[in-house]
């Protein structure tokens, strides 16, 4: 991994999140560790259930209380430790240095304010930024988005909007104090397609505006392939290849990759099924020996089974690696 | 970039909305309680306390009685009208700080109860068991005999009969809404739990509690009512409605207008309150107010 590298924005190190429910324990974020620059967009991708959103909670510090803990490894923001902030502190980095945009738009508004009233207080919250009137840069933060009419807008309820506007209000109070990190936990999943392509090309361009660094959460290769430049591949908790997103198209190392993208549906390839990828992920409480894809893995043999693959290189220049042993082999 | 749509129209004006208003009890509260409960002094036409053994057991007009006593008298010949009239602001009062109490400790701690669950949670639920479980006119017996019957003691018992209501369906919203997407959004910003629970929280069951508290007032004007009538309300000489319609209890067979009337003014304040409340709930229903 780049844990070496120099100047990284946000640096992740062999975090471990635990789980504990009645029918045991489990890591859903199982020793991950990667890296952030400003101004890069790095995909998070797996199925459902592989730990993704988990591992965006705990970057914020917002596991469930009860059931979740963090239980070992390092978040470092800026060469800033967030994991030994105290909650009062954690506060103050929520909201101003990293943020966080959530699926759905129709519900992460609060139905009782105007979007106006919501957006302002993610500015009050951080009192920070130019000598403006609230109304003003709350207006500002709405242009920022490119909502018409912001100075309307701005008193409108959320029950008055479409779904894509409201995510770009949402987007407005995740941009709102100029975070540093902004993680996207799929937020185009609710929207339709003309206006998913709208959003994706918004937070790009305020993405070259603000040099913030962007973790984009999703289950989708197309938005990877146009949105990121690198991207990490989670399966059952654990990082299984990352690296830069033109080398994991053109070269996939590890066959649960190969296998997503292959089920990437095409225009111009034939027609007829969609290509899908035999059984199921494990469940998170199943005790795995091995390497957790091998059941649904075609090049499986018994090492797989027996044995977890090391994370290696899967090229010499180091940027792109995977945890197979195939390419332990190659 | 693509700039989306000026703005859209806002939902059903005021005006529409104002349109159903439900007049008719809003016109019978006003008259048979509101009114008289702020404008006694003006509208009554005799002293409620002073009696008239000359004009004992008057019946009231149409049934042989005069403009006078338009409602009749009592067997002390004070006139029913007047008595009513005066006992409708008592009511009013202890009706509005009974549910009050009510509405403060049962909100405050279903809030926190809800929001913070553990044990605390299970305390006030078991507490809110314990208080349906009471029944209000043990309670009000127990004060009336322990510090005596007055008005605090009933409203007393009026809010110790209804916190637990507002604690209940308040805590039910809260657990909803603790998991909402807002909630974790507004987190996600850097809000504190006492942010989240008073600034975004609290405003999503205000509609309840003013549509629970509305419906509930019927619930308190019977309950004051009730004590009252027992004799373990606001003492004598208060002209409670309940305390009216116990006065006229001995004298149903013959005179029955001292009981029909102040059980007439009860009836109709409850039943136009239980209808502007379902009216008002059926407004603020953030559903309806959402399409």
């Amino acid at each position: 991994m780049n844990s070496s590298e120099t100047g990284a924005l946000l640096e992740v190190k062999n975090l471990k999140v635990e789980v504990t429910t009645k029918a045991g324990s489990f890591f859903p974020v199982n020793d991950h560790s990667f890296s952030v620059q400003a101004g890069e967009t790095l995909g998070i991708v797996g199925e459902s259930g592989s730990g993704k959103s988990m591992t965006a909670m705990s970057l914020m510090r917002l596991l469930p209380k009860h059931a979740a803990k963090i239980c070992g490894g390092s978040v470092k923001l800026d060469g800033r430790e967030l994991l030994s902030l105290s909650e009062k502190e954690m506060r103050q980095v929520r909201g101003a240095d990293i943020s966080m945009i959530l699926q759905d738009p129709q519900t992460s508004l609060n139905p009782a304010f105007t979007v106006g009233n919501q957006i302002s207080e993610a500015l009050k919250l951080h009192g920070t930024g130019p000598r403006k009137t609230l109304r003003e840069r709350t207006i500002d933060a709405l242009r920022r988005v490119k909502v018409a009419a912001p100075e309307h807008r701005i008193d409108n309820y959320p029950g008055e909007m479409s779904g894509g506007m409201r995510q770009r209000v949402v987007g407005a109070i995740a941009i709102s104090c100029r975070p540093k990190v902004i993680i996207a936990d799929e937020p185009t999943t609710s929207l339709d397609v003309t206006v998913q392509a709208q959003y994706l090309r918004l937070l790009k361009e305020l993405q070259e505006e603000t040099g913030m660094a962007i973790l984009f959460i999703t289950h989708d290769f197309g938005i990877v392939a146009n949105l990121c430049h690198r991207v990490i591949v989670m399966y059952s908790g654990r990082i299984v290849e990352s690296g830069p997103v033109a080398k994991i198209f053109a070269n996939p190392a590890h066959p649960y990759t190969e296998a997503l993208i292959a089920a990437v549906p095409s225009l111009h390839g034939q027609q007829g099924r969609l290509t899908t990828i035999p059984g199921q992920p494990p469940a998170p409480t199943d005790k795995i020996t091995g390497c957790p894809f091998a059941p649904r893995c075609a090049y499986a043999d018994d090492r797989c089974r027996a044995e977890a693959p090391p994370t290696i290189a899967a090229d010499p220049s180091g940027d792109h690696t995977t945890s197979c042993w195939r390419a332990v082999e190659a | 970039m693509v700039e989306l749509s000026s703005p859209a129209q806002t939902g059903p004006s005021l005006w529409r909305r104002l349109r159903k208003l439900p007049l008719l009890p809003i016109v019978v509260l006003l008259t048979v309680f509101i009114i008289p409960a702020f404008f006694a002094e003006w509208i009554a036409l005799h002293d409620p306390y002073v009696p008239n053994l000359r004009a004992r057991l008057q019946p009231p007009v149409g049934f042989g009685g005069t403009w006078e006593y338009p409602l009749g008298t009592d067997r002390l010949g004070r006139d029913i009208y007047s008595r009513i009239v005066h006992g409708a602001w008592y009511v009013l009062a202890v009706s509005m700080i009974g549910i009050a109490v009510g509405v403060v400790i049962g909100t405050t701690l279903g809030l926190i109860a809800g929001y913070v669950r553990g044990w605390f949670d299970g305390l006030v639920m078991r507490l809110v068991d314990i208080s349906l479980a009471l029944p209000a006119m043990l309670l009000a017996l127990a004060l009336a005999a322990a510090i005596g019957a007055s008005f605090l003691s009933v409203v007393i018992v009026v809010g110790f009969a209804l916190w637990a209501y507002f604690a209940r369906q308040v805590r039910a919203e809260v657990l909803l809404l603790r998991n909402a997407d807002f909630v974790a959004r507004s987190m996600v910003a850097g809000s504190s739990h006492t942010r989240i629970l008073f600034r975004h929280i609290l405003p999503n069951v205000t509609n309840t509690i003013v549509v629970l508290a509305t419906l509930q007032v019927g619930i308190a004007i019977m309950l004051d009512a009730s004590l009252s009538f027992l004799g373990i309300g606001i003492p004598r000489p208060t002209p409670t409605w309940g305390l009216l319609v116990s006065d006229g209890r001995d004298f149903i067979a013959t005179d029955w207008w001292i009981a029909f009337f102040p059980g007439l003014a009860i009836m109709l304040t409850v039943l136009s309150v239980n209808m502007i409340g379902d009216w008002l709930r059926d407004t603020l229903d953030p559903r309806l107010r959402q399409v």
